[in-house]
């Protein structure tokens, strides 16, 4: 086996047991943390069929991005929706037999990819462009967008330009999966691709991509609005009740 | 009061997004607490020598006991698509004064001592450590949010700087920078029993020359009952309803509504108003404390039902938190609760706005009036910030917003909305909320009502209104004193109830 390769399967193993770990981990400090008052932005929906209603709509069409400002919603929604499309279809790369539905995906994901970059450069322009959001810009700001155009580049350069050996990444992918590590496909573009990747999977659960769970425990989003109907009490404050 | 001492902005046709200036507001600070305000508090009144481990030790508490605190710090990815939105931004056009700015100030802080990028890469993630720069950027940008909430109906996540603006205040006090305005408001109303610091005696003198003059004025012998067990309504309004002008009007307009629909109704000593700063301190405990006099007031006085007069923040603490805080609402189960709920009417919403009240009382036709007595008045309405985004009325979303203007439309002939997105949840803040009602924040004042003064200017040369009513003690205060600045008459901002007051036919 070679050294390449030895170093791709042990960076994909770390970054993914980090990845959900992290997230995991994450998520369960969210859950734990009390949100001890009712502060949903009003007017919101009082029943919680209509929190998921409203939740519903803030991530699929991003809904109070869209009555912010018109420029960053249409780059940051052809970004996420493209991502999404790209990254369904590459469910193909770790499904024996690949599922049905990843099939009819694969032609739309691929074309989806130019959706998502033309996005990602949107975001970045304005980060240079406009000077408020200039002001407010960290270089981990601009460097998260630059690694995921550079990903994105890379992919549509093995997807419509220089082909690579698709198989052989298959059977590493699979290989990684039942604990039988195969050899990388030594193609320099796409072992570009998978470390940046692989570096993406490592800063999520400590950077700002935290938004992606983050947006579901809003408590701003995710509380309905019946304050006056139902007592909403935490743990640590119902203690003061007991001292009257 | 001193001349002002800075610009005052010129109105433009609409609102601008200016071009950003650094450090135009960074002189604006709001007076410090001095110590016997801050010893009633609790809090020191200077800094320790370990204020940097203080502040961060109470900083790692409240993302212990906050979930909007963690996430919000968390989950912000410099979108800008908050950037445009802040009144004081607007007004002022210093950055800091951008919501994303204002938590950056504080997500800094938080990813430097509390996360893994910050700790192994500050630089390359804005992370800073905590100076005492940084916590006099706190002390002066967090008195410079009104916590409106303007931003949180922007933001694709929904944070809310104003949970961050508490939190950052929260923290102040705990290391010893009170705002003395707030804090000393907070002293009064828990020593007094409001934020005037009225005096039992002082206020029955009040009510009864308010009682004189509406008999003179009208004929009919309306009374403003104080302290009266049995009757069954407890109203619990802003303290300024008592003696500043034109909140009192409203006033006047409340008794006359309980008149003429003949419900027995009393104010209380104990629970003379209705504001509750400890909203605007962030800390939980001092606003249950400061709250817990309504409880107190309505389990002493028997009442049925409690009604809270014309105050936005007062509104969303009493609509939003009262049940958490106190059980006044419905719908719980533990022996602190039931006590109250069961004494209470569950034919109404406990509680209730004053405006929902009135409103049933006109369109059921249990109280009369005749607009046309208002036929010298063009209306506007101002939604109010804290009613506007953290509460309701009625049983529908939005009825903080269709209920004030049905209650409005029916006592007036003239009514004009202001512009579309400077109303509703868009509403723009009057620039004084949020504990910066005070004169050592004029310039943050005067300038953060531009974009609220430029939807009034419209309609004033569109429509040639010349009244614009309000729900909000704080509201009409600032208001009355900014918009000369401006220009216009301090007269043409008043209550709802004021309007109320004047179309009402009693008997």
């Amino acid at each position: 086996m070679s050294t390449v390769t030895i170093i791709y399967a042990g960076l994909f193993y770390i970054a993914t047991l980090l990845l959900v770990a992290g997230l995991a981990y994450k998520i369960f400090d969210y859950s734990r943390t009390p949100a001890p008052l009712k502060i949903p932005t009003t007017p919101a929906p009082t029943t919680q069929t209509g929190v998921v209603y409203r939740m519903a709509k803030e991530v699929v069409l991003f809904e109070s991005l869209f009555k912010s400002n018109k420029w960053i919603w249409v780059f940051g929604w052809l970004f996420h929706f493209g991502l999404l499309l790209v990254l369904l279809r590459h469910l193909r790369y770790f499904t024996e037999p690949v599922w049905f539905w990843v099939n009819i995906v694969q032609p739309f994901g691929k074309y989806a990819s130019i959706m998502m970059v033309v996005g990602l450069i949107g975001l970045l322009a304005r980060r240079f462009l406009v000077d408020r959001v200039r002001y407010i810009s960290t270089p981990s700001d601009y460097l998260m967008l630059v690694l995921i155009i550079v990903i994105g580049a890379s992919g549509m350069l093995m997807t419509f330009v220089a082909h690579t050996d698709i198989v052989a990444l298959k059977t590493f992918f699979m290989g990684l999966m039942y604990f039988d590590v195969q050899p990388v496909p030594q193609d320099p573009i796409l072992l570009v691709h998978l470390a940046l990747v692989a570096l993406l999977m490592l800063i999520f659960p400590i950077s700002k991509l935290l938004h992606a769970p983050g947006v579901f425990f809003s408590p701003t989003r995710n509380q309905a609005d019946n304050p006056r109907e139902n007592r909403h009490v935490a743990a640590w404050a119902a203690r003061l009740d007991q001292k009257n | 009061m001193a001349a002002a001492e800075f610009d005052i902005p010129e109105i433009k046709d609409y609102i601008e997004v200016p071009k950003l200036r650094e450090g135009v507001m960074a002189h604006a600070k709001t007076f410090l607490a001095p110590k016997p305000v801050q010893d009633f508090m609790g809090y020191p009144h200077e800094l320790a020598d370990n204020w940097k481990e203080s502040a961060l030790e109470k900083m790692g508490d409240l993302l212990g006991k906050y979930r909007s605190l963690k996430v919000f710090l968390d989950a912000c990815v410099h979108c800008g698509a908050c950037t445009d939105k802040c009144h004081y931004y607007l007004g002022t056009s210093d950055p800091k004064n951008m919501p994303v700015a204002r938590q950056d100030l504080m997500r800094q802080v938080y990813r430097r001592y509390f996360t893994t990028a910050g700790k192994l890469f500050p630089k390359l993630v804005g992370a800073k450590d905590l100076t005492k720069e940084v916590l006099d950027d706190w002390y002066n940008y967090y008195h410079q949010c009104s916590e409106c909430r303007r931003c949180s109906v922007f933001c694709p996540y929904g944070i809310d700087t104003a949970e961050i603006t508490m939190a950052g205040r929260e923290i102040l006090n705990h290391v010893g920078m009170g705002q003395k305005y707030s804090n000393e408001i907070l002293g009064k109303v828990q020593k007094i029993g409001n934020n005037l610091g009225l005096p039992g005696p002082a206020l029955l003198d009040t009510l009864e020359g308010l009682e004189e003059d509406i008999e003179a004025d009208t004929g009919v012998a309306v009374k403003l009952p104080i302290d009266v067990k049995g009757a069954e309504v407890l109203l619990v309004t802003p303290s300024a309803d008592f003696f500043s002008e034109p909140h009192v009007e409203s006033l006047i307009g409340y008794a006359k509504v309980f008149h003429a629909a003949g419900i027995s109704w009393t104010l209380s000593t104990h629970a003379s108003e209705a504001g509750n700063f400890g909203l605007f301190n962030g800390n939980y405990e001092t606003m249950r404390k400061v709250a817990m006099r309504i409880r107190d007031a309505a389990l002493e006085l028997g009442v049925k039902r409690i009604v809270v007069g014309e105050c936005g923040h007062a509104w969303r603490v009493a609509y939003s938190f009262w049940n958490t805080l106190t059980g006044i609402g419905y719908g719980a189960d533990d022996p602190f609760s039931i006590e109250l709920q069961k004494q209470l009417d569950p034919n109404y919403p406990q509680p209730q706005h004053i405006c929902e009240l009135t409103n049933d009382l006109i369109q059921s036709g249990r109280i009369k009036v005749d607009p046309s007595l208002n036929d010298d008045l063009i209306v506007t309405y101002h939604d109010s910030c804290n009613v506007a985004r953290a509460s309701r009325m009625g049983t529908e979303p939005g009825g903080q917003f269709t209920i004030p203007r049905e209650l409005i439309k029916s006592v007036v002939n003239n009514f004009h909305n202001m512009a579309d997105d400077t109303i509703y949840e868009s509403t723009f803040c009057c620039g004084g909320g949020g504990g910066l009602l005070t004169d050592d924040l004029m310039e943050v004042r005067v300038k953060g009502a531009l974009p609220r003064v430029t939807a009034l200017n419209n309609v004033v040369k569109e429509h040639k209104v010349n009244f614009m009513a309000t729900i909000c003690a704080i509201c009409k205060a600032q208001f009355t004193k900014v918009l000369p600045k401006y220009g216009f008459d301090m007269s043409m901002v008043g209550g709802v109830h004021q309007l109320v007051s004047k179309a009402i036919k009693l008997d």
